[in-house]
């Protein structure tokens, strides 16, 4: 629900700051083995809901304010048994042992609440290669070559997701938010209302004033009053970022594709 | 004993007529925009338009600082510093500590987002964990609240309500606390959600009549609520789900399943709007959970997350919702803040609410049914719907979900704007919000059939933007009449519009901007870091002060 790039902070699990007193191991490992006799086959083997419909506890809010197995075995001794939840034959201690192993796994839940047990993700290419070749030819060849600049790409970007993400961005992307910035300079041509055009590297830019480092290493600032100096901004990226609202994801998934074969 | 104390706060209230430091009555709430900001939006209508035109398009050049102070949160120090050492102006504030925790957790979250009242000459404001009162007219600290925090998410707090003499916050491990406004000393805390569960609490407070209105938010999958407390005694009023939570409840046919619906989120993360003929407070709801996969939420609209919804603010009954971004995949939610007017529409007078959702796209209703008036894309390269259903309301094109060869998405999960208040004009007619039009790519890395939990499942990578705006909206079509460009993402902390003819905004590059309401062209400004809060602007001593802050700083700025 918050923005994402801010919410990174966080100690002892999903809840910032919040560090569960940690379970005796002991009764955690006879809790997961009476788990996976007793619970696992409507709960599930990773606590997130099985086969036969029982709910995902690493989300319950019963479960989740668990502390000692005050809330959890009630419920496995029947207290819910008319929403469905028959009781479970165990002995109390076994249904406290319980508790504390699903306490356990609570405590591996990621940031902004992640499950803990998440398939490994599956491969991306979904696209076609030769469909991927033709619109490299049309779209992209004029400035790229899979023989010169994008030679052995495959090899040198071998997870087919980061190589999509640097072909797309223009710029190597293995993850993350926010806007990427190119590794070679922004170009900035100064055309005054008299004078000399000045050229240099972008360091910042706004609406009231733009500076350059000069070729001599200088950094030097213009005042901005409108159109003058007129400002002519050559971002490298710039190609990339103006394909972003054309490109369709079936193109996106093809040109992958054909990329990955060049190794 | 209790009567003693009685005729003291009946002589300080005295005292207010003349002296600084006084409350605010339920009645002053009532008041459109202009000397003082008694509320997060500084009056109901979420609009932040200032009546105050001291400052317009003729002077704002002569617009120059006043004072700055730099906030230290925490723990209280003996003797201050402000962050500055020696070099910093002596304090004599007084420091206040409570709080359940033991004092030791350090979380962050020291920037202040939030919005500043400004009551008789005092500014109150908020960090998590933290409430300060400050001069006014020099930015003197007079008192620092420290709240000892038990945990939770320290993203960010919104800032603090008043009634008359009280101050009300929220904490990141989930209490009500409230103050006396003149010293800071506690009067009580209340618990209002389970840090065990997940919960954490940024918004502020609104007071509305005799009623506290509350909001918190989670992002484990857990059902969000809104709850009404009493602002003498701090005892709950009323406690309304947005989610459907039993049998019966209207909704529950939008959702899979009970257990679905139970887990599905609908936080109420931002405080809303408030209409005082009608008595109904409205409120943008959050996303629904998991946030980025189907699984067990089923194919339905997922009823109340990512909608407006009206609710009686005596009894917390929802009277009409409408959905900005039904079956959300994206946490495009629908939180930002809701705007009232009285405006022209189709010929006739109509009570409109409008809003600029996350998703990228505009909408106007009718404030007292529901009834939607227009709905419009105004992200610039917003691709995720496929079109607008049978209610105006977008739908999402599955193959802009995230998909596990990557869907090339606008706008990122961060939206087109996200918890930055925006504003409105009544002389423009003008909606003015931030417009961020970035890219991310979008893969699905969880093919679980049951769906991921919170906001997993899924991968997001961001790939470029073709640019940021500030744009102005025009409210009876949803046309984006104006675009500003700004070289970064500019808006940061949100947007204040003034009767002076200006629209404040961050640019995204430190500089704080004053704006041609009409035009966006830009008449001022100064560059003093990233803008954190929703500018805001406040009459003293005959002048028209305007403030704004960077991080730990806030700035005040007036015609000198």
């Amino acid at each position: 629900m918050l923005a994402p790039a801010v919410l990174a902070q966080r100690s002892g699990g999903f809840v910032p700051g919040q560090k569960r007193p940690p379970g005796d191991p002991v009764e955690i490992a006879r809790g997961k083995q009476v788990y996976g006799i007793s619970c696992r086959s409507c709960h599930g083997a990773d606590l997130r809901g099985g086969d036969m419909g029982g709910p995902n506890l690493l989300r319950s809010q019963l479960a989740l304010a668990d502390r000692a197995g005050e809330l959890i075995v009630p419920v496995i001794q029947g207290s819910l048994a008319r929403s469905g939840m028959p009781a479970i034959p165990m002995s109390p201690e076994d249904a406290k042992a319980v508790s504390a192993y699903v306490r356990s796994v609570m405590d591996t839940i990621g940031g902004q609440g992640k499950p803990p047990s998440e398939m490994a993700p599956p491969s991306i290419l979904v696209g076609n290669a030769g469909e991927g070749e033709k619109f490299f030819g049309q779209k992209c060849a004029g400035c790229h070559a899979v023989t010169g600049d994008l030679r052995g790409i495959a090899t040198r970007l071998a997870d087919p997701k980061v190589l999509q993400n640097t072909w797309v961005a223009g710029v190597v992307r293995r993850g993350g938010f926010g806007t990427p910035r190119s590794t070679k300079p922004t170009l900035v041509t100064l055309t005054p209302k008299t004078g000399a055009k000045v050229e240099g590297k972008l360091v910042r830019m706004d609406a009231f004033q733009v500076t350059l480092e000069l070729e001599d290493g200088t950094i030097r600032s213009f005042g901005r009053d409108g159109e003058a100096p007129r400002v002519e901004v050559k971002n490298p990226l710039q190609p990339h970022i103006d394909m972003l609202p054309q490109l369709t994801d079936q193109n996106m998934h093809d040109v992958t594709a054909y990329l990955v074969t060049i190794k | 004993m209790r009567i003693w104390l009685g005729l003291v706060c009946l002589g300080l209230w005295g005292a207010a007529l003349w002296a600084q430091g006084g409350g605010v009555t339920p009645q002053e709430l009532l008041k459109p925009l202009k000397e003082q900001w008694p509320t997060y939006n500084g009056d109901y209508s979420g609009r932040r338009y200032s009546l105050l035109k001291e400052v317009n398009t003729a002077t704002v050049k002569n617009l120059s600082l006043a004072w700055m102070i730099r906030l230290t949160p925490g723990m209280p120090q003996a003797g201050g510093g402000g962050g500055r050492g020696r070099f910093a102006p002596p304090s004599t504030a007084k420091r206040i500590v409570g709080g359940e925790g033991t004092g030791d957790l350090q979380l962050g979250g020291g920037t202040i987002k939030a919005s500043v009242l400004m009551v008789d000459g005092t500014l109150y404001f908020s960090m998590p964990d933290n409430a300060w009162a400050v001069d006014a007219r020099d930015g003197r600290e007079l008192w620092h609240y420290y709240w000892k925090t038990k945990g939770g998410t320290h993203i960010g707090n919104r800032g603090l309500a008043m009634w008359n003499n009280y101050l009300y916050m929220e904490t990141p491990d989930n209490y009500l606390v409230s103050l006396e406004a003149k010293t800071g000393k506690e009067r009580w805390h209340k618990p209002i959600a389970d840090l065990e569960q997940g919960y954490f609490s940024t918004p502020a407070p609104v007071v509305a009549g005799n009623h506290v209105l509350v909001g918190t938010g989670n992002d484990i999958d857990s059902p969000g609520f809104l709850q009404s407390f009493d602002p003498e005694t701090g005892e709950l009023q009323w406690k309304t789900y947005m989610v459907p939570m039993k049998k019966g409840d209207p909704g529950l046919e939008t959702w899979a399943s009970l257990d679905a619906a139970r887990h599905g989120g609908g936080q109420t993360w931002i405080p809303g709007a408030y209409d005082p003929e009608t008595k109904l407070y409205i409120i943008g709801t959050g996303n629904p959970t998991p946030a980025y996969t189907t699984g067990k939420r089923g194919d339905g609209d997922n009823l109340y997350t990512c909608s407006l919804v009206a609710l009686d603010v005596e009894t917390g009954k929802i009277r009409w919702h409408y959905q900005t971004s039904p079956h959300d995949l994206h946490d495009y939610d629908s939180a930002q803040t809701p705007i009232l007017a009285d405006l022209p529409f189709n010929g006739k007078m109509r009570k409109l609410v409008m809003t600029a959702a996350r998703n990228g796209y505009f909408f106007t209703l009718d404030r007292v049914t529901g009834e939607r008036l227009v709905s419009a894309k105004y992200g610039m390269h917003t691709n995720w719907a496929k079109g607008l259903n049978r209610n105006g309301a977008p739908e999402h094109d599955p193959v802009k979900d995230p998909t596990v060869g990557g869907a090339l998405v606008s706008p990122t999960a961060e939206g087109t704007v996200n918890w930055q208040p925006p504003a409105f004009s009544l002389d423009t007619g003008l909606f003015y919000v931030p417009e961020w039009n970035a890219f991310s790519i979008f893969y699905l890395t969880d093919l679980d059939p049951r769906g991921s939990m919170g906001l997993g499942g899924k991968e997001e990578v961001g790939v470029g933007s073709p640019g940021d705006y500030l744009s102005a909206i025009d409210y009876k079509t949803g046309k984006v009449v104006w675009r500003h460009r700004w070289y970064g993402m500019g808006g940061s902390g949100g947007l204040l519009a003034t009767a002076g003819g200006l629209v404040f905004a961050g640019d995204g590059q430190s500089n704080f901007v004053a704006h041609d309401a009409r035009t966006g062209k830009p008449l001022w400004h100064t560059r003093i870091g990233n803008i954190s809060n929703a500018p805001q602007t406040y009459l003293l001593d005959g002048h028209q002060y305007v403030t704004v802050a960077t991080g730990d700083t806030l700035w005040a700025f007036v015609l000198n």
